[in-house]
């Protein structure tokens, strides 16, 4: 368990875009009649990307209106649930995996390179472009070690190629994400050991 | 070895197109009308026989699970809850899935709901997992536009709702019950069982919490026979299954295998074999951080597959194969995962809550040399008490 606390500092108020309000008209429309608090964490998460990747108590506070729910519960949630980031991020939030399959393929190298290119974890840099922290285990990890960088994966990485991402996040370059080297997604290096003929269309079932 | 001819997931690797026209001509949504058409007790002998066994980690038989749902409504909905919040460390193959072959999850879905009487579903996927979330909705909407998903399924006639969910950074939540409750808008923690949620689930209603990889691989079962599938593997741990070989190894991958394979072939074969050779192997959790690692001496002739690896007080868990070679801290190793555990309990009974920090701090203490003799007793004393008391897996 970790100790999560609102930030000092908030804002005054939140409210959803017009576009955002209809887009969560829709998300409550996918659960039944009177249970619409199940959709209180993808209201959230919508919140907080509204509000430059962090989520303030008023934009809690909304959501819980949206949903009828109190006030408290929609907190519960917020400070639960990890990925809601309850201080200011960087514009380039950087989630980088420790866990072990990460740590055994090189995460400290990696934990290093964003010590020396952004600084401590958790700070946001002095230009706003970065923060970083590190996090439990992201389900990539026979393309590890790897980083979550806003909504994509960077993958198959090393001290070199996370060093190149960031530079070029920091020029306002173009990035690429998914494996860092010249693999397209899990399958092993340097050529295929199954799925090397694309079978016919299995058939059957009657028609 | 597994010959592709029987390999369910053919895009595994996303070489291939996997939108809905390119998933039919691999054989997607090939007769489903026809399945369905077979009955609800058919679809249950045929998946009991099949003899799949739960792809998330605990291995309970996928078709008796599906029979636990009452056969008839009693005025309460029916659900069908798919459980993709793929966390546990080493594991991800769900994420292949849900991003390369959706439709078979899909179709899976439509199938599996129907033979419980289900006319709606909710996939859970991880909230980490942002692109392959976007990308099954994609999915689920294209299905939608072809009328496979909603009133008269793929001409089933069967209504049916497939509705996609996500989390926000909970490994807890992988639990069933503190998914469903996550699912309900609350803290994820897990329920007091029983009431198991075939009788009381989400929203207090009939629901069935299946892995994506359960119920992906249910279309291709059904369409080429129990037998087919069967046929794969040992007694009691048949068919074919998604391996994730991670750490150190030359080439980390993903593979569909047959349950069964030994490691040391699974991993040779496809994963490039141990870094510096078999020998310079130390030792492999063989199926997510969650179960018992196996020194070499056991790696070298095990199989992979539920029984075999419970044999050697083991488990094959979610088939998360993580490597160590001899260069590894394995206390380090063990210590990192200790971390995992305390930072992920959800805090609900004391002895995880409390637990999981001493057992971190002994193996700290382990790791930098400050240990006293009997830290290693209490720390596995905590495991213990933590294991004994728990309403989850944690721990």
């Amino acid at each position: 368990m970790s100790v999560r606390r609102l930030d000092p500092n908030q804002p005054a108020s939140f409210a959803f875009t017009a576009e955002n309000a209809e887009w969560a008209r829709k998300q409550i429309a996918k659960y039944p009649q009177g249970k619409q608090a199940s959709a209180v964490i993808p209201l959230l998460w919508r919140a907080q990307e509204q509000h430059d990747g962090w989520l303030p108590e008023p934009a809690i506070r909304h959501v819980a209106e949206m949903l009828g729910m109190d006030y408290i519960r929609a907190l519960e949630v917020a400070t639960f649930y990890t990925m809601f980031n309850l201080s200011p991020v960087g514009e380039h939030f950087v989630q980088l995996c420790g866990t072990t399959p990460c740590w055994l393929r090189g995460a400290d190298e990696l934990k290093e390179v964003c010590r020396r290119h952004i600084g401590p974890e958790g700070k946001v840099s002095a230009d706003g472009k970065f923060s970083w922290m590190e996090v439990e285990c992201l389900g990539a990890c026979v393309n590890a070690p790897m980083v979550q960088i806003n909504a994509d994966f960077f993958e198959d990485l090393d001290a070199a190629s996370l060093e190149g991402v960031l530079n070029n996040l920091r020029e306002g370059k173009a990035v690429k994400p998914g494996p860092q080297n010249e693999r397209h997604a899990s399958e092993p290096a340097g050529g295929l050991t199954s799925l090397t003929s694309v079978g016919e269309p299995q058939t059957g079932g009657g028609n | 070895m597994l010959e592709d001819k029987d390999r369910i997931f053919t895009n595994l690797y996303g070489l291939h197109d996997w939108r809905l026209a390119a998933a039919r001509k691999r054989g997607d949504w090939d007769g489903t009308a026809a399945i369905v058409a077979k009955g609800r007790d058919w679809i249950l002998d045929e998946m009991k026989k099949s003899g799949l066994r739960g792809r998330g980690g605990a291995g309970f038989p996928t078709g008796l699970k599906w029979s636990f749902m009452p056969k008839e409504s009693d005025g309460r909905p029916h659900y069908l809850v798919v459980n993709a919040d793929e966390s546990e460390p080493g594991t991800c193959k769900d994420r292949d899935i849900l991003r390369h072959d959706p439709q078979k999850l899909i179709e899976g879905c439509l199938i599996a709901s129907f033979a419980m009487g289900a006319h709606a579903c909710y996939i859970y996927v991880r909230g980490e997992f942002i692109r392959e979330r976007e990308q099954l909705q994609a999915a689920v909407d294209e299905a939608y536009e072809a009328g496979l998903l909603g009133a008269n399924a793929a001409g089933s006639g069967w209504d049916f709702d497939l509705y996609v969910h996500h989390g926000a950074g909970a490994y807890i939540c992988g639990e069933e019950t503190a998914l469903l409750e996550s699912l309900e808008g609350k803290k994820g923690m897990p329920r007091l069982k029983p009431p198991f949620p075939a009788n009381v689930g989400l929203y207090g209603a009939p629901t069935t919490v299946n892995n994506v990889e359960s119920i992906a691989v249910a279309p291709t079962i059904l369409r080429r026979g129990a037998d087919w599938f069967a046929g794969l593997g040992r007694p009691n741990n048949t068919g074919t299954k998604l391996f994730c070989i991670s750490g150190h190894v030359n080439k980390p991958c993903n593979v569909e295998e047959e349950m069964g394979i030994p490691l040391r072939e699974l991993l040779e074969r496809h994963a490039g074999g141990v870094r510096g050779g078999w020998d310079n192997l130390l030792a492999v959790i063989p199926g997510g951080s969650s179960v018992p690692l196996l020194p070499k001496a056991i790696c070298d002739d095990v199989l992979m597959d539920f029984d075999s690896l419970k044999a050697v007080q083991s488990g094959l868990g979610t088939a998360a194969v993580i490597v160590m070679d001899k260069s590894t801290d394995v206390i380090k190793a063990i210590a990192r995962l200790s971390a995992f555990y305390k930072h992920e309990s959800c805090g609900q009974c004391t002895p995880c809550r409390e637990g999981t920090g001493w057992m971190w701090r002994v193996m700290e203490r382990l790791v930098s040399g400050e240990a006293e003799v009997e830290s290693a007793s209490r720390r596995n004393a905590s495991a213990r008490q933590g294991r004994r008391s728990r309403s989850c897996r944690n721990s």
